[in-house]
């Protein structure tokens, strides 16, 4: 059987691009069981163009614990590809060690002891070590920022993503796109982008009435004696997945015909190498690199992934660079005569330990935070358990919520939504208050409570699982699995809409969920306007100071099949 | 940009005239609307673009274009609708372009067919799905 390794290098081979990747180093840093910041940085400059990525921050300034998914399902041509390859056969796959701090930073098991040996990772302030070590390499490397930067932490909710928008203008980015930008309100972002030094791209952002175009689709940079042009793409389906009444004269959608007419213009005007900054989703974006000729950057956002070597569909190479300030991809490329000849290609991983935080960023962010100090530190409990959320059907953080939105709205049934943002904490860790916020914080908190028929809730669940596991990639919306408490299903994620869920029993009774009957449903993140109830955090926050410490059961109410 | 566009449109519609279908007491069904359409004839595809978004942001207002460059008669339907047909475009030779682009509503997820009859009698046809969804949980 072919190895991977040797695909990888068939792959290159019959693209006529040379290419090379930082993951052929590390096992051997996981050798030394030490790492150093000069051998994280160690990068041979290569060609004559360099990209810093960074996407999926999610406000999160301060180095933090992110537990990588153990599970996340591909279906269709997407099943058991990358980067739906999860724990040890992640490692195998990309001949990374157990036990090494790049399986930590990339993978699940183990999270808690690997953890205290490597410590948190991210941090602005690191990130901005790393973005000038290499700008000092190459001036002319450009900054692109992923989006979903604004929002995501207390501070960031309290300022109105000034927080990082300050210290995000300090790292002097070259271009961004979008997704939950658009949640701080049409006004507040017209606010924003009017005071940013750098283009605030979305080629297929539109406007609802005439369906034009309503945002720079892309911009044009000279590097390395080249012409690049950076394509942005925000998120495809924000007035769907968020509060379409917040940005209500904007449509979006994948629009590939526009994305080809974009190209298309891009490469008229002289663009030597094109490059699409993109909040798709990493399925999106190797559909999207399969049907649009001329791409030869994808760099990826929104589903949070993080891969050590590039993926390529064609001649065109997808990067995946993590969220929260985990990591920052370095790609350097190699650009003549309009043709993109070859490439290299590293993840970097931001261990706060080990990378020196620059002295500047560092002080701006303890500036932004220090108006919320006391706030923000306040011990509201303590965890017995592991909290973390990504994964795609349930994380201990949101059966957290979900065991508060029960106890405090006296439910039946809680619901909490998919989303993939929202750091870990270890066991034994107190929880504070920016602790909940960074799992909670965002413009449509209202922790309601109504009434659903156990048809409705089928119907839900149905609704969000097909835009999880429809098997074109063009009609998913990038979240997880909405997260439900107090009642346990089996999901056959192979079936079409309508038949995947079934078996829904309520855990309490062990009875199956009556179709006809009516049940109490808590649940917080509608995107109905005028949706009433306390803050989530509020009711959270409420329920943790009654528990004092927090244990959370294994969760076995989701049975998978289809796998 | 809104007075070039709103003119492009009027120019657009200049050379279309719109038959509007008359009230049924029966809608007429998918078979029979392409049936009646394609007049016997076989039909192929290629030739006519279908511009569909994937999933609605407004089930009650879904753009949707298409384009069939040389085409006499351009059909849309809504296959899951109650009342399937949507309308049929007819081009007169005066027409600057044989494309329609309009707004439709769709009473759930279910494919939109587009059919063209060109000059020469040939028939093409192209279908898209768009989902209408609840929506609400994206990352």
């Amino acid at each position: 059987m072919i190895s991977r390794r040797d695909f990888l290098q068939a792959t290159v081979a019959a693209s006529a691009l040379w290419g090379a990747s930082g993951v052929g180093n590390w096992a051997r840093l996981a050798a030394q069981q030490r790492l150093t910041q000069a051998q994280l940085l160690e990068f041979e400059d290569y060609g004559n163009v360099t990209l810093i990525h960074i996407t999926d921050i999610h406000a999160q300034m301060k180095p933090l614990w992110f537990r990588e998914p153990e599970i996340n399902i591909g279906v269709g041509d997407n099943r058991g590809v990358p980067p739906h390859v999860t724990g040890a056969d992640f490692l195998k796959m990309f001949d990374i060690e157990t036990g090494s701090p790049h399986a930590y930073a990339l993978t699940y098991q183990d999270f808690e002891a690997l953890a205290k040996a490597y410590g948190r990772m991210g941090g602005l302030d690191r990130c901005a070590t790393v973005i000038k070590a290499i700008r000092a390499a190459r001036p002319d490397a450009l900054l692109l920022d992923g989006g979903d930067t604004w929002q995501g932490s207390l501070t960031a909710q309290r300022t109105l993503g000034q927080d990082m928008v300050n210290v995000m203008n300090a790292l002097k980015p070259d271009a961004m796109t979008s997704h939950w930008e658009f949640t701080l309100g049409i006004d507040r972002v017209t606010e924003i982008v009017e005071g940013l030094a750098f283009p605030f791209l979305g080629a297929n952002i539109f406007d609802a009435e005439w369906n034009e175009p309503a945002y720079e689709p892309y911009k044009m940079f000279e590097v390395g004696g080249a012409q690049v042009a950076v394509i942005g793409q925000a998120f495809p389906y924000l007035p769907i997945a968020n509060p379409k009444w917040m940005f209500p004269g904007l449509s979006f959608g994948v629009r590939e015909e526009r994305m080809a007419e974009v190209v298309a213009e891009v490469r008229d005007a002289g663009a030597d190498l094109v490059v699409v900054l993109s909040h798709n989703g990493f399925d999106v974006d190797r559909k999207m690199a399969g049907n649009v000729e001329g791409i030869d950057v994808i760099l990826t956002g929104h589903t949070h992934d993080a891969l050590p070597e590039p993926v390529m569909v064609g001649k065109t190479l997808l990067i995946a660079s993590g969220s929260n300030g985990k990591f920052i991809s370095r790609v350097d490329l190699d650009v003549q005569n309009g043709q993109m000849m070859g490439f290299k290609h590293k993840l970097i991983p931001i261990f706060s330990d080990v990378i020196t935080p620059d002295a500047e960023v560092a002080a701006l962010i303890d500036a932004e935070r220090e108006p919320f100090k006391a706030e923000l530190e306040e011990v509201i409990g303590t965890t017995d358990s592991l909290l973390y959320r990504r994964g795609n059907f349930n994380g201990t953080w949101d059966d957290l919520i979900c065991n508060a939105l029960i106890d405090e709205h006296q439910a039946d049934i809680a619901l909490s939504p998919g989303f993939r943002w929202g750091p870990s904490l270890l066991p034994g860790e107190p929880i504070t208050r920016e602790d909940l916020h960074n799992a909670t914080a965002m413009n449509y908190p209202a922790a309601y409570r109504t009434e659903m028929t156990g048809e409705t809730l089928h119907t839900i669940l149905e609704d969000v699982a097909d835009n999880l596991f429809n098997p074109d990639p063009y009609y998913q919306q990038g979240g997880d699995m909405v997260r439900v408490g107090g009642m346990g299903y089996r999901i056959d994620v192979t079936k079409p809409q309508g038949s995947r869920i079934t078996e829904m029993t309520m855990l309490k009774s062990g009875e199956a969920v009556d179709p006809a009957k009516t049940y109490a449903v808590a649940g917080w993140a509608s995107v109905n306007e005028g949706t009433e109830g306390p803050a989530i955090w509020d009711l959270v926050e409420a329920w943790i100071k009654k528990q004092g410490t927090v244990s959370i059961d294994p969760n076995t109410s989701v049975q998978v099949a289809g796998a | 940009m809104q007075l070039s566009r709103r003119n492009a449109m009027a120019i657009g519609l200049g050379g279309v005239a719109l038959a509007i279908l008359p009230r049924q007491v029966r809608a007429a069904t998918v078979e029979e609307l392409t049936a009646a359409f394609a007049g016997g004839a076989a039909v192929g595809t290629g030739g006519l673009t279908l511009t569909a978004p994937e999933i609605a942001e407004n089930g009650n207002t879904v753009p949707i274009s298409v384009s069939a460059p040389g085409a006499a008669a351009i059909m849309l339907i809504a296959t899951g609708n109650p009342t399937p047909a949507v309308g049929t475009f007819n081009f007169g030779p005066a027409a600057g372009s044989q494309a329609v682009s309009t707004r439709i509503r769709l009473a759930k997820t279910q494919d939109v067919i587009a059919m063209a009859k060109m000059a020469d009698g040939s028939v093409v046809q192209a279908q898209a799905t768009v989902k209408v969804t609840i929506g609400g949980c994206g990352g």
